[in-house]
Formats: structure tokens, C-alpha cells, sequence
């Protein structure tokens, strides 16, 4: 302190003139430099590769609009979101169960998150299809019975595949959310005389959203990119529909980047409407509108620091 | 013939694990009556009235709220555990102000009031809009129906939390420490709107560490210390001439 010329306020302020600037030599990050290098080169590696191969772009350009594509564009979309939505339905009714007073009811819901969650989706998604292997009829009292490879279509069994294991991870989720609810909330609701039903739906869920939103829009973008495995068990998804066109015309990596670009598409639009829920779900905590990251952080998946 | 006490405890008795919290209450509030409740730090005074609306299950005894028991039915001399729907629809006639206001930060102030006899007791939009926004204006917030709790300062959020109370038109009213959590400046505009619903005629159970709040708005005073009643009467009385040493002690320390 005494070197660098600073002393209590109180003092009088010795001959501030004499103090010296500061030249000090700024630290050296050498490891950056070495690691920009050696991405750069990476980059220029990898850009030769592509301009040198025999690559014809027209064709990845071309496939973005076919039928096929657009099929299993659709197709993608529409088991995502209802797989996620499926998720999301089991991890509430998870989450709730995971904190029940009775253990009993707590141990199935461990039970749960612990089996679909400690096995790997693909392998649950060719169970899911081979369901017939184990139960061969589905029979449903007063309302008939069915052969069970009739009813488990590549369509069901991916959707029961992607949808339960996801519900193992929503319930982790939504049990966080619900735990950051204060406890006094749920007491404020009880004293008014609201269920315990009416309680979670009205006081508890919605401010649990705040917490339980973000991610749960990161996994639906997980799932969007997930939902390509359904292509093992024939479900017509667009990684399929890519493969049956190269499969034919042999342009294989021009249709991996077709469909990249329709993933990335969706990714990207999935992260726009994430970050417009956060806004709404934000509301009352930080002022009536609420702030959330800016769009182009959202997208490149930085967070802003500071914020919890 | 006498009249049925609103609230009536006997030898009401709660323990958490080895704790013995409440030893034995005994207690009655009539109807109108204004029962202040004061005690040392860990007395018991929030478990009793949690008990009394049954957010705690008590362990023995007998309570009893509005010639009920508090969740429990009486058939054929035995009883009977509630369910979680009886015990919410009991709840309704039992309006509760916490510490910490326990406002729904999702909602705005009129939202907060209008929530229970809408969900509740499913009452018209309307009719519960009008009654609502009164409320607001008999605690003085009547314009900042709109505002969320994060925008209304501590005082105003009581009196939002009291409002919301209110609006179930409970017959029984149960304020634990309700101005504790306030700067000082604002706990003036609370009491205000505890005096006015007191001069009102609503029941009331207040813990509380007002002691001119007790003096002048109390019908009785009740010494709550390691979960027993050491002393209760008319709050002047107590006040000046305390009976008991325990009593003696704790009001030199507060007065
Ligand atoms: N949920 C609980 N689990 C275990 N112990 C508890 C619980 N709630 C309260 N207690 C204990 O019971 C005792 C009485 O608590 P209570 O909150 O009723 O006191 P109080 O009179 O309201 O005190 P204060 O004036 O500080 O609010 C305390 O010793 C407290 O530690
Ligand atoms: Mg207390």
C-alpha cells in the first residue's frame, strides 16, 4: 500500500504528482494463442476437405424442399412435441409423487426415474418395438383385445420410447421447480382453503415455471436432435427420409447436410420460442415485464453472468 | 344458554420429534372477541394457531373451532381423520395473515384477493371483482389493484395478504406476528387495519409483540411460555398488574 502511494482519505494527500503511472506488462495468454492456432487450422483443414471432396451442393439445396424431406420434417415435429409432451405430463405427476408423505409412492417414483433414465433411449426405443416379443395381445376389459404388433407402430413405439424416458429427466426437473417454491406459499394457499390440487395448479406449478422452463427448453432441443434415433425402429422421421433418398442416388453426405440444416432450423426456432416462455413465466419477480437473455445469446447458448 | 365459543382448546398438546412445543392449552375465544397472544421466542405461539386451522396436527387434547373439531369428525364416539378436501373446506371459515405476508408473487394484489372464492368457492367473476376491490379499499390499496407484491412496499402487502384473508368472509381471523417483518415506519398503516376489523366485530386471534396494539384494540391477553397459558385476563389487567413472575419478567423486557 505504502509503495503504491495510497493512504486513508483523512491524510492529506502527499504530493499526488510524484506517483508514477502505471506501465505494467499486461499477462501473456500464451495457451489462447496456441489453441486459436491450432483451431484455425482445424478450420482450414477441415474447409479443404469439404471444397476438395466430391461434394455437389445443388443436391443438399435441392433436398431441402422434397416431399420425402418435408415428410419427415413433419414427422420429426410431431414426435417431439408430443413426446415432450408426454414427458413433461409424467414428470409432473412424477415430481408430485416423488414428494408424497408416503414412502411407498416416493419409491415408485424413484423407481422410475432410476430404470429410464440408467438405460440408454435406443435400447428402450427397440424394446418399445419388440413389445410383441414380450406381451402378445393387449387386452383392455369391456373394450376388446388386440394383437400387440398391430398396436405398437413405429410411430407408438417411438413415442413411448423418446416420451417415458424423457419423463425421467422432466421429473428431475420439475421437482427442482417445485422445491424452489417457498414453503410459505403453499401454507398461504392452504389457509385460504385451497386442495392440495388446487394448490400445486394455481400457486406452486406456476412459479416452479421460472425454474423449470429453461431447462426443459434445452430439452426439447435435445429432443428434436433425439427423435432421429426413432429412425432404427422404421418411424419415417427426417434422418430416414435423408437415408432412403441416399440410399438410392448415393449422395450421402449431401443429405446429412440437408437434414443438418433442417435440424438447426428447428434447434434455432425451438430456442426463440424458449426464451419468449421464460418472459412470460418471469413475470412479478422481476417487474411485470421480466428480462431474459438477449436472442443471439440464447441461440449460441451463453448465459448472461450473474444471473442465477 | 351459552354461546358457542369460536375457538375452544383444551389440554391441546404438540410435540416435533423430542420437543414438547404445546403442554397443554386451554383456551376460549368468543365470537367478536379480540384474543392477543404474546410469549417468548419459541413459546408456541405460531404452532397454536397453525394448529388451529390445522396446517399442524395437534397430538392430544380437544380442539375446536366454531363448535367443530379441527380435523376430525366425531361419530359414534369415535373420531374420524378428515380428508384433505374437509379439511380445505373447513379451512374457508378460518382467514390467516403470516409473518412474512406469503403474498402469490405471480398474481397481482387484486388477482392475490380474488383467487380463493373464485377457485374456492366458485363464486361469479363479477361478484368476486366487486367484493375484491373493496376489500382493497377498506385497507386503503383500492388503486393498486393492478401493482404485483414485488412492487407494493412490506406494509402494503400485509394489508394485500389481510384483504385476501378477508375475502373468503372467514368468521375467524388469525394474524401470527403480522407486523414483525415491517420497518417500523409501516407497521402503523397494518395495525390501523387490524383496529378497524376489530372495531368491526370480527373474531380474532393475534400474536403479537405490539403491546399498544394489545392494550387498546385486545379484548383478552394471553401469556403463551413453553407451550403452556400462564396467564390470561383483560389486557390492561395483565398488563399492569402481571400475576406471575414469568410474566413479570418477559413484559419488563418488551415494555
Ligand atoms: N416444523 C418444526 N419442526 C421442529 N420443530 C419445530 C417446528 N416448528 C416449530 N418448532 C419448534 O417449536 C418451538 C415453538 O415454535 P413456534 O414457532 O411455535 O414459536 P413462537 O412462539 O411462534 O416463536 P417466535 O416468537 O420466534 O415466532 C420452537 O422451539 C421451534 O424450534
Ligand atoms: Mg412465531
Amino acid at each position: 500500500m505504502e509503495e503504491l502511494g495510497i493512504r486513508p482519505a483523512a491524510a492529506t494527500p502527499p504530493d499526488r504528482e510524484r506517483v508514477p503511472p502505471i506501465r505494467a506488462v499486461p499477462v501473456r495468454h500464451y495457451g489462447r494463442w496456441v489453441f486459436l492456432g491450432v483451431l484455425v487450422a482445424a478450420v482450414v483443414l477441415l474447409a479443404r476437405a469439404f471444397s476438395g471432396a466430391d461434394i455437389d451442393y445443388a443436391i443438399t439445396l435441392r433436398h431441402l424442399t422434397t416431399a420425402n424431406v418435408l415428410g419427415g420434417l413433419v414427422n420429426t415435429v410431431v414426435i417431439s412435441v408430443l413426446a415432450q409432451a408426454v414427458g413433461i405430463a409424467l414428470g409432473v405427476v412424477f415430481a408430485v409423487m416423488g414428494m408424497s408423505r408416503h414412502a411407498e409412492v416416493r419409491a415408485v417414483s424413484a423407481a422410475y426415474v432410476w430404470l429410464f433414465r440408467g438405460t440408454p433411449v435406443l435400447v428402450q426405443l427397440l424394446l418399445w418395438y419388440n413389445l410383441s416379443l414380450v406381451v402378445s395381445t393387449v387386452t383392455i376389459p369391456g373394450l376388446g383385445s388386440w394383437p400387440t404388433n398391430q398396436l405398437i407402430t413405429p410411430f407408438v413405439a417411438a413415442l413411448l420410447g423418446l416420451g417415458i424416458n424423457e419423463g425421467a429427466y422432466m421429473t428431475e426437473i420439475v421437482r427442482a421447480g417445485i422445491q424452489s417454491v417457498d414453503r410459505g406459499q403453499t401454507e398461504a394457499a392452504h389457509a385460504l382453503g385451497m386442495s392440495p390440487l388446487l394448490t400445486m395448479r394455481r400457486v406452486v406449478l406456476p412459479q416452479a415455471m421460472r425454474v423449470i422452463v429453461p431447462p426443459t427448453g434445452n430439452e426439447f432441443v435435445s429432443m428434436l436432435k433425439l427423435s432421429s434415433l426413432a429412425y432404427a425402429i422404421q418411424y419415417g422421421e427426417l434422418l430416414q427420409s435423408a437415408v432412403k433418398i441416399y440410399s438410392n442416388n448415393l449422395a450421402i453426405v449431401e443429405l446429412l447436410l440437408t437434414v443438418s440444416i433442417w435440424y438447426l432450423v428447428l434447434t434455432s426456432v425451438a430456442t426463440v420460442f424458449q426464451g419468449l416462455l421464460e418472459r412470460r413465466y418471469s413475470r412479478g419477480v422481476t417487474g411485470v415485464t421480466g428480462s431474459s437473455p438477449s436472442l443471439r445469446a440464447r441461440l449460441l447458448g451463453l448465459r448472461t453472468k450473474g444471473t442465477p | 344458554m351459552t354461546v358457542m365459543p369460536a375457538v375452544s382448546a383444551l389440554d391441546v398438546r404438540k410435540r416435533y420429534g423430542q420437543v414438547q412445543v404445546l403442554n397443554g392449552i386451554d383456551l376460549e375465544v368468543a365470537p367478536g372477541e379480540v384474543c392477543c397472544v404474546i410469549g417468548p421466542s419459541g413459546s408456541g405461539k405460531s404452532t397454536f394457531l397453525r394448529c388451529v386451522n390445522h396446517l399442524e396436527k395437534i397430538d392430544a387434547g380437544r380442539l375446536q373451532v366454531n363448535g367443530q373439531l379441527v380435523g376430525y369428525r366425531e361419530r359414534n364416539g369415535m373420531l374420524h381423520e378428515l380428508r384433505e378436501r374437509e379439511i380445505a373446506a373447513r379451512r374457508r371459515e378460518i382467514g390467516m395473515v403470516f409473518q412474512r405476508f406469503n403474498l402469490f408473487p405471480h398474481m397481482t394484489a387484486l388477482e392475490n384477493v380474488m383467487e380463493a372464492p373464485r377457485r374456492v368457492k366458485g363464486e361469479a367473476k363479477d361478484v368476486v371483482r366487486e367484493r375484491s376491490t373493496r376489500l382493497l379499499d377498506r385497507v386503503g390499496l383500492g388503486a393498486r389493484g393492478d401493482a404485483y407484491p414485488a412492487q407494493l412496499s412490506g406494509g402494503q402487502q400485509q394489508r394485500v395478504a389481510i384483504a385476501r384473508a378477508l375475502a373468503m368472509e372467514p368468521r375467524l381471523m388469525l394474524f401470527d406476528e403480522p407486523t414483525s417483518a415491517l420497518d417500523p415506519e409501516l407497521v402503523g398503516e397494518v395495525l390501523d387495519v387490524m383496529r378497524d376489523l376489530a372495531a368491526s366485530g370480527m373474531t380474532m386471534v393475534v400474536v403479537t409483540h405490539e403491546i399498544a396494539f394489545a392494550r387498546e384494540a385486545g379484548d383478552t391477553l394471553v401469556f403463551l411460555d413453553h407451550g403452556v397459558i400462564v396467564e390470561s385476563g383483560r389486557p390492561r389487567e395483565v398488563l399492569a398488574r402481571p400475576r406471575h413472575d414469568r410474566t413479570r419478567a418477559f413484559l419488563s423486557k418488551v415494555l
